[in-house]
Parts: structure tokens; sequence; C-alpha cells
């Protein structure tokens, strides 16, 4: 039965691990290897270049600006994200047998998964200078319209808040199932002892939600990292328009890749992406060991 | 006297209610301006201050859209994509799940390790040696090409090995097994069935997965026949002389059958990210 289960095993899993080999592992080995190369696509030639291109990629102005650009992007998001996804999913939290319920989990979570491009628009016309609602609600405060994509610094915070609004409906999401998972008794035993709902709320439910918060942080970051259609989309020049395009990583890259064929140096972009990631990833691990041992 | 506290509860609640209420509203407001513009006629989107609803609807902005690009062509091409990425991602999270979760040989968990080590890897790391690979197979600008990119999921895999060891017994298997029943049996008659929540909710999270995927359909399929819905409706928009009726009564067309298709299976998905890394 034994030699039966282990062909069994190896004829299911073959086509599964095959595919999975080839479009992930490969791919990544890839981006790796091409990292250490210059590969113009119109050459033929790849030399070996060791680090070089990541030399000039910490020398280079628009891998700088992008860089930038995609660090106060991520944890812009991250900083509207947490506070306001925890104080939204402790409201619905209160209210899970109401009869709206249900209408609050649909139209908090529709943002996080309604094409993006559509919702982007939505925002674009919103944020226009000339039509855009957004001018016209400010207009009634007395407040000077201004040109909200155009501006450089306005952009970004356009694009932090397009993400927020997108990522705002799965944090509320993962955090009511963290506080649907709190151990009751812990709650109760702080009422007892006189512990009034705010002084639970930021004495007993907080720490205990602490996986979940460096959970959602992590993801917003990672997707705040990996910015690139909001700022396509809102924040593009590809029209010839006179505004300045935000760059973010991923465009940056691309375009080195696609545009300025420089495939070798678009992967050394890409591999300082995944080392962000990465070391995201280990602080998150890391911190939660610190919380297990002093539990 | 006694009634009191009640009420204060009761009235406090109400207010929760009235502050998410408005809350819910304003997220899916731009949504649905959006659509509100797609009826608006042309010189009433230049009004200002803009209007919230059209004071005279029509629906010639949806005729022209559809006359003056192949945005019914981009539509089918995402269905297609999406349909074919969600069946390829359930066939092997299922194949995959379940042997790495049941069976004990060697190497296995190694497998699993690196599958969980790459899960983290964002699509964008590895985006253009794929591309690469879909350049040499000759299959850019094409369905497959498409596909390339999303016939995995690390996630999934993930997802229906945690269910199977919670919810599938061994002896289960075994006394299955017992009986004479072959391996490919108990797989199909016993596992899938047993799997199909899980697989409902994962199919549900890789059809909106692949249906909003953008920057690996922008990068390869460059041509206008071989769009996405995403991509053609993000490239229209970059045009010199559009209108901003007609780009609404796109985007209206892509948002209704995906907006309507999650209001109907929210369940599903709602489960599927439940189960996202918070049980580990």
């Amino acid at each position: 039965m034994q030699r039966k289960k282990l062909i069994f095993a190896i004829l299911a899993l073959l086509p599964a691990m095959g595919i999975y080999f080839w479009v992930r592992l490969i791919p990544i080995g890839e981006t790796l290897r091409l990292s250490l190369h210059q590969w113009n696509i119109l050459s033929k030639n790849k030399p070996f270049v060791g680090l070089d291109n990541f030399r000039e990629l910490f020398g280079d102005p628009l891998f700088l600006e992008s860089l930038f650009n995609t660090t106060i992007i991520a944890f812009g998001v991250l900083l509207i994200t947490i506070p306001s996804s925890l104080f939204i999913a402790y409201l619905v939290f209160q209210r899970t047998r109401s009869r709206f319920a249900g209408f609050y989990e649909t139209t908090l979570f529709l943002p996080h998964v309604v094409s993006l491009v559509p919702a982007a628009m939505a925002w674009k016309w919103i944020f226009d200078a000339r039509l855009g609602p957004l001018n016209a609600a400010l207009g009634w405060f007395g407040i000077e319209p201004k040109a909200w994509l155009f501006d450089p610094v306005l952009s970004i915070f356009c694009i932090i808040f397009l993400c927020s609004w997108q990522m705002l409906g799965y944090a509320v999401l993962i955090y009511i199932i963290g506080f649907k998972n709190l151990p009751l008794s812990l709650l109760e035993a702080a009422s007892l002892d006189g512990a009034s709902k705010r002084q639970a709320f930021w004495y007993v439910s907080i720490p205990l939600l602490k996986p979940i918060t460096l959970y959602v942080s992590v993801v917003t970051l990672v997707a705040g990292f990996n910015v690139y259609a909001q700022a396509f989309i809102l924040a593009s020049d590809s029209q010839g328009a006179p505004g300045r395009q935000v760059r973010t990583l991923v465009l940056d890259m691309l375009e080195n890749s696609f545009r300025n064929y420089r495939v070798g140096y678009a992967a050394s972009e890409a591999v300082v992406l995944m080392v962000i990631v990465l070391v995201l990833t280990l602080i998150q691990f890391r911190m939660l060991r610190e919380k297990g041992k002093s539990l | 006297m006694n009634s009191h506290p009640v009420i204060k509860t009761t009235l406090s609640e109400r207010c929760i209610d009235v502050f998410l209420i408005v809350l819910s509203i304003g997220m899916v407001l731009p949504l649905i301006m959006l659509v509100a513009n797609a009826f608006k006629t042309p010189e009433e989107i230049l009004i200002w201050p803009p209007t919230l609803f059209p004071n005279d609807p029509i629906l010639s902005n949806f005729e022209k859209v559809l006359s003056k690009t192949p945005l019914l062509i981009w539509i089918w091409n995402s269905i297609c994509f999406a349909v074919l990425s969600t069946l390829s991602i359930v066939m092997t999270s299922a194949v995959a799940g379940y042997v790495l979760a049941k069976f004990k040989f060697f190497g296995f968990d190694f497998l699993f390790a690196i599958i969980l080590a790459t899960a983290i890897i964002p699509f964008e790391v590895y985006m253009i040696p794929l591309y690469f690979q879909a350049k040499s197979l000759g299959i850019l600008n094409s369905l497959w090409g498409l596909l390339l990119g999303y016939l995995v999921m690390s996630f999934g895999i993930f997802l229906i090995r945690q269910n199977v060891i919670q919810s599938i017994p061994d002896e289960f298997l075994e006394a299955a097994r017992i009986d004479g029943a072959g391996e490919f049996w108990v797989f199909f008659h016993i596992v899938i069935p047993l799997l199909r929540g899980p697989l409902a909710a994962l199919a549900v999270l890789a059809f909106f997965q692949a249906w909003t995927a953008f920057a690996w359909p922008m990068v390869v399929n460059t041509s206008k026949d071989a769009y996405t819905i995403e991509v053609g409706l993000a490239l229209f928009q970059t045009g010199f002389t559009v209108d901003l009726g007609l780009l609404s009564a796109a985007s209206a067309l892509v948002l209704i059958p995906s907006v309507t298709l999650f209001v109907f299976l929210r369940r599903n998905f709602v489960q599927g990210i439940a189960s996202t890394g918070l049980k580990e």
C-alpha cells in the first residue's frame, strides 16, 4: 500500500509542482541571475558585471526618487489604514448582530475587490482640478481649488488616499476576525476587575491583537511597495500631460526593462523590491517570536 | 429606572449604526458617482459644480463606447483568462495541498517550505523573466501568455493543505483504502467533496485576482485585441481626446458585473480571506 501511495503522490504532485517550478521558482532565480548581468535586449551578449547594477542603482536619481516615493506611499497607507481599520472593525464587531452587518461587510470590502482601473478612474475624476467634486466641496468651505494630481506632493497624497481606500476593507475584515477570536474570559476578567470598555479595549484587546496588527501591517506595506496601477492611472505622464509623473519602484522597473531595454538593470531593481519584502516579513516573524517569549 | 441602562446601550448602538452607515455609503460613493457619470450628457458632465446624479439620464455613452472600442472583446478576454486561471489554480492547489498534507515522503516538507518561502515574493519581482519565458514560447499577445503568470497560487496550496489537515482525519482515508479503494478514488470521492467549501472560497479569490490583474496583462499583451478589460480601460483613458462620459460608461460596464458577482459570492470571499495566514 505504501508503494501505491508513493506512486499516487508522485503522479499527482508532478504536474502541479512542475508548473510551480516553471512559473515561480525559475523566474525568481532568473531575476537574481539577471541582476548580476548587463543585458540590453538589443544585444546578444549578457556580460557578468557582478554588483555593478546595484552600484549604479543607488546613484541613479530616478531610482532613488522612485524608492523614496514608494516608501512614502507604503508607510502613508500604513499610517492611515491601521488605526482607522482597527477603530472601524471594533465598531462593526460591536454591531455583528445588527441587521446592517451584512451591508457593512459588503460596502466596506467592496473597494478591495472591484477592478482597480475603474475605481482609480472614479478617484481621478473626484480629484480633477477643473471638474472634480473634491474642489467643489472644498469651495463651499472657501478653500481655493487645488491641482491635486499635478502637484508633486499632493499627487502622492492622492495615491496614498486611493490605496488606503482599497486596503481599508481588507484590514477591517482581518481585524473583525481578530476580535471574534479574542478570549472572552480575559475581557470578562477585565470588566470584573472594574475596567471600563475603553480600558479593556486599550489594555486587553489591543495587546492581544498584536499578531493581527503585525500581519495587516506587513500585508499593507508589501502592497504599498508594489504600488503601480494606482500611480499609472492617477499620475502618469503617458498622455503627455503637463503633470509630473509619480514614479514608483515597479513603474521605474518596467520602464527600464521595456522602454530602455535594460533588463539586467531592471532585474536588480526587482531584487531590491524582493529584499524589502523579505526584510519586512522577517521583522514580522521576529516580533511575533519575541511576543511568544514574553508570554 | 431599571430600563435606563438598556435605553442607553441601544442609543449608543444606534449612534454606531448611523456612523457605520454613513461611512459605508462614503466608501462606495466614488463608485456610485462613476456609474452616475455614465448616464450624463456631455454638457452636464462639464457643469461646475458637478452634479451627483444625472438630471436627464441618457444611454448614448454606452452605445458610443461599445461601437468605438473593442470593449466586449476585452471583457471576453478577461472572462476567459479569469475562468481558466481559476480552474488551473483550483486543480493545482487541490492536488498539491492534499498530497503535501497527507503523504509523508522524503522531501515533501522541503517542497512545502519552498512554496511558503516563495509565497511572500510579489509577482512584480519575477515578472520580467516570466515575460521572456512567454516570449520564447511565442505566446505573447494571447490568452496563454496571460495564463502563464496565473497558473498557480502559493496561498491556494497553503489554504488547501491547512484545510485537509484540520478537517480530514487519516482514519477516514485509511478506512476507504482498507475497503479496497484506490488512491484516485479516495481523492475524487472523499477528499474533493469534503473540500467543497475551501475550494469554492479559493475559486472566488482566484477569479477576482485574475479579473483585476493589471501589471502582468499590461506587459505580456500589448496588441489592442489581446488586452484584458483592465488594461484596455487604462490605456483608453490615456488617449488625448477622451470623453469623460464614455470613460465612465466603459468603467460602469466593467464594474457592474464584478460588483454583482461579489455581492452574491461575498460569503465565499470572506471565508477565503479569513483563512489567509491567520492560523499559522
